[in-house]
């Protein structure tokens, strides 16, 4: 069962579709089910699929086309290294070197106490900013050096 | 009309067509895979792709919208080398296992990399590898590898089964095609897939490694399953059948089959398979040859006509039985003075006089163009699964669809309206449709109805009947089979006259229309129900399982047992080993040549595809020879084509005008009733012994199931075991929840063994914890 604030969410985004496309708010959906619970199980699909009236496997379709849902937990933290073209230039494989050693996790995984999980992203279409990272797909923190990485996760270890 | 030019031809096509299907009228071949003629436009497999002039690159020819005065060359160099191209990057990733693929011989990717190929492969790094899926027990996706993304797959799913149970997962070279959490595939419809498969990644598993394509001989065939008549290519090797597969029909069944007609033919290579002709002797059943087997019962027939009189010969057939079987069977016994002959077996109301053959009332096709319906009765899915699938596609286009039914079993498309009422129940909502419609016609209301108080649902549905302006009535096998037929069949008709609207039966089987049409039904005598309820000494059964195919299995089996003479005629040893004294062997359609009548009343012969396994022989030629040892005249037929003429020149022409029966409102103060179903797999003994059908959802054992109310005041949890019984008749079933079903009923399968001990298919039944 999706939760009562989710369900409340998903409502509201209904309101810009119309009443026989409910299926247009699937990636909403799918968004508030992450925020809430920091990634999505096929359950939840489930959930999605039949709040909405659309098939299952439609929702499957979304969730594992789009790189930004975490389809396994991915720690409370889920900071996504982009790795394309710009940022790479820009010093990319050293920012996600000295991620791995300061966390002590690889790429799509998570620290023993679930509080990191480290993830490859695609180009946030913030360049200018390279090499950068976003927290949990909503904080975009760029131009990152050891010194702004340590104090990013600074901050983080204290929330 | 616009005018476009291909490789040279002009050809006239519609506006808005595309270029694939101006090349189609043109007979130019153009190279595809996603491309589906009967499917939504993908364009994802590109090896359409064509040169069009002053268009600076390639275009796919089955995206492109044609042109007036386009100039199109799928030849030219730049479309070769595009295609040449596309084929290249197709073969990156496709295994080129072509010598163990079971599409080899018959695959689209590797006849056209024959033509577009390159002899080698410039890609030599490691390729994809997709792991197997598992679907259920008619698709194989083992080889999932070879799939090339066209998603046809998927479109079938979502726009012909009206349920998407196959998606594309991931993206780009993680792409790859699943069903949600490796959920089997559960549609009636989804061996279709296999066909639609360009490449060997959806194979049949029944079918898998038995035979190649080539070893094949095809033969021409009508499905003796659903009263659709599909037509059917029988794959034969060594006298076998191994598969089948549909034949292009647009009228009928377009390019589709049902799972049933697909995967049946299982059944024809049973180990239940009766072969030789037996006789009960002493209790002991012996084989004998097929003289001395027909001489017993010739002689038998001859005892108890002498004796007891004619009269006390029943005959019964199911309607999956042929126009020729049919015919003969009546003449036969009628030759012997006794007018007991029926294949009505799941009906339970013979009043119901039609002024001819109880037909469609209109072309199969003619579906997709209606506006309105009114479907009443029908477990309409997996009674007629291609009849669904027109009406879906008419309500896609903008049809609507209205029900009144005893369970609201998901059609997989948009119900404008619906009624959902115990059995008892639907003749008082079709009379309260009949009179809104009466009131919203302004015409006179009949004084039967004033008492009737027409609530939401039926005024909502005589609106959108009164509104609409090519409106069908089609009548369901429930609804044939509802102890109020006949009142039920002239409350629809009256209806459909009132709204203009076409009025039709829709067929249980293959020949329910060809059953009437070879009056294989009483005119004086006794019909199918009242052959059991006063016994008769001798039966004659023709393909007959009583147990499993008649209205009321514990009076069937009560009656069997009484008779004197029981001569079975079937493919099958079945149950009749208990009653019978004669089993005679008889050729399932594959093995004979006969003729169905469809429901639009299309009458299509079929000739044997192989020959009869063991002794069996065609029933037309057994009773023909029965016929000549009873010395009837007129039973010298050399042919079943000979049959097939004499029994349509005496036919009843179809026509489902209904004297009117007035409407009176049923007492009935049943608290529990029965709903009864047949299971789309357990509806005639070829499906029954079909081994992967039975492994599939549908041919689920049979439970009792209730609305979550209905639980709750009867104390019941799902998973109970209770005994449901109607008078001294019971059976042991588990409880399941159901809420789709209405208040006040119990609906149970029947044809089934764990139902076979049951009453009646409706009507009261009574249910305690066992």
């Amino acid at each position: 069962m999706l939760s009562a604030p989710v369900q409340e969410q998903i409502n509201r985004e209904l309101k810009k579709y119309p009443a026989d496309q409910k299926q247009s708010a699937v990636m909403a959906a799918l968004r508030f089910v992450q925020d809430e619970k920091g990634w999505i199980s096929t359950d939840d699909m489930s959930d999605i699929a039949s709040y909405l009236g659309m098939p299952e496997v439609a929702v499957l379709e979304v969730a594992t086309f789009y790189h930004m849902y975490n389809l396994k937990p991915m720690g409370k933290h889920t900071i996504t290294v982009c790795t394309n073209l710009s940022c790479t230039l820009c010093g990319a494989e050293d920012t996600v070197a000295y991620l791995r050693s300061r966390l002590g996790i690889g790429m799509g995984e998570v620290t023993a106490d679930g509080k990191y999980g480290l993830r490859e992203g695609e180009c946030m279409g913030a360049c200018k900013d390279a090499p950068l990272f976003t927290i949990n797909n909503k904080k975009l923190c760029g131009r990152l050096t050891h010194e702004k990485i340590d104090q990013i996760l600074a901050e983080l270890d204290k929330s | 009309m616009i005018n476009i030019e291909i490789d040279g031809k002009l050809v006239e096509t519609e506006r808005g067509s595309t270029v694939m299907d101006a090349a189609h009228k043109a007979g130019v071949y153009i190279p595809h895979f996603c491309y589906h003629k009967k499917l939504s436009i993908a364009a994802n497999c590109r090896m359409c792709l064509v040169e069009v002039e002053k268009a600076p690159k390639p275009l796919p020819a089955c995206a492109t919208p044609a042109a007036d005065g386009m100039k199109v060359y799928t030849h030219s160099e730049m479309a070769v080398k595009a295609q040449k191209g596309v084929m290249e990057f197709l073969l990156i990733n496709h295994p080129l296992d072509c010598p163990i693929c079971d599409q080899g011989g018959e695959c689209q990717l590797q006849d056209l990399a024959m033509g577009y190929g390159g002899g080698a492969s410039r890609y030599a790094e490691e390729k994809r590898m997709v792991s197997p899926k598992e679907i259920g027990e008619l698709i194989s996706t083992v080889e999932m590898s070879r799939c090339i993304q066209c998603t046809r797959c998927v479109r079938f799913g979502q726009e012909i089964a009206g349920q998407m149970e196959l998606g594309m997962a991931n993206r780009s070279e993680y792409a790859e095609i699943v069903s949600f959490v490796n959920s089997a595939v559960e549609s009636e419809l989804s061996g279709n897939m296999i066909d639609l498969c360009p490449v060997g990644a959806l194979t049949s598993k029944p079918f898998r490694y038995t035979a190649r394509n080539w070893e094949l001989s095809r033969r021409k065939s009508v499905s003796p399953h659903d009263g659709l008549g599909a037509s059917l290519a029988v794959h034969v090797k060594d006298n076998k059948v191994l598969r089948v597969v549909p034949v292009e029909n647009e009228a009928i069944n377009e390019c589709w089959i049902s799972d049933k007609d697909r995967f049946s033919y299982e059944g024809l290579n049973s180990p239940d398979r009766l072969t030789r002709p037996m006789i009960k002797q002493n209790n002991q059943w012996i084989e004998v040859e097929w003289s001395a087997a027909l001489e017993y019962v010739a002689n038998g027939l001859r005892q108890i006509t002498s004796g007891a009189g004619a009269d006390n010969i029943a005959a019964l057939a199911t309607p999956h039985s042929t126009l020729e079987e049919l015919y003969l069977l009546q003449k036969l016994v009628r030759a012997m003075g006794s007018d007991n002959v029926d294949f009505r077996l799941r009906q339970s109301d013979f009043s119901l006089v039609t002024q001819g053959t109880p037909w469609l009332g209109m072309p199969i096709a003619e579906l997709n163009s209606c506006d309105r319906f009114l479907i009443v009765g029908s477990f309409l899915r997996k009674d007629q699964p291609l009849i669904a699938q027109r009406i879906r596609q008419a309500v896609k286009l903008g049809a609507q669809a209205n029900v009144v039914h005893a369970a609201d079993d998901d059609l997989l498309m948009p119900v404008a309206n619906k009624a959902i009422v115990a059995p008892s129940k639907m003749a008082d909502m079709l009379a309260q449709i009949l009179k809104a419609l009466v009131m919203h016609k302004e015409a006179a209301m009949p004084p039967e109805l004033l008492e009737v108080a027409v609530g939401d649902a039926a005024k909502a549905i005589a609106e959108s009947l009164a509104t609409g302006e090519r409106s069908a009535v089609l009548l369901g096998n429930l609804a044939q089979q509802h102890t109020e037929a006949s009142l039920l069949a002239s409350l629809a008709n009256q209806i459909a006259e009132l709204s203009g609207a076409k009025f039709g039966f829709l067929a249980e089987a293959a020949n329910s229309v060809g059953g009437h049409m070879a009056r294989a039904v009483p005119e004086s005598g006794m019909n199918a129900m009242q052959m059991l309820e006063k016994p008769r000494k001798a039966y004659l059964l023709l393909n007959v399982e009583p147990e499993l195919d008649m209205h009321n299995p514990d009076l069937a089996i009560s009656a069997m047992k009484q008779a004197d003479m029981v001569v079975a005629m079937s493919a099958y040893k079945h149950n009749a080993i208990e009653y019978a004294d004669v089993l005679l062997p008889i050729a399932p359609f594959t093995e004979t040549s006969g003729t169905f009548v469809n429901n639009e009343g299309t009458v299509q012969s079929f000739k044997g595809a192989v020959k009869p396994l063991g002794d069996a022989r065609p029933a037309w030629k057994v009773l023909r020879v029965l016929g000549n040892l009873l010395d009837i005249p007129g039973f010298d037929y050399d042919s079943s084509e000979a049959i097939r003429d004499e029994a349509l020149s005496t036919s009843n022409k179809p026509g489902n005008r209904i004297d009117g029966i007035s409407y009176k409102k049923n007492q009935t103060g049943a608290v529990l009733e029965r709903v009864t179903d047949v299971p789309i797999y357990f509806a005639d003994a070829l499906v029954r012994r079909a081994d992967a059908l039975q492994k599939t959802p549908d041919a689920a054992m049979p439970s009792a199931r209730m609305h979550k109310d209905e639980m709750q005041r009867l104390g019941l949890n799902p998973g109970d075991e209770v005994r449901v019984a109607q008078g001294s008749a019971s059976a042991r079933l588990k409880v399941k929840r159901d809420d789709r079903l209405p208040l006040g009923v119990v609906r149970i399968s029947a044809a089934h063994p764990a139902t076979a001990g049951l009453g009646p298919m409706f009507g009261e039944i009574s249910l305690e914890r066992a």
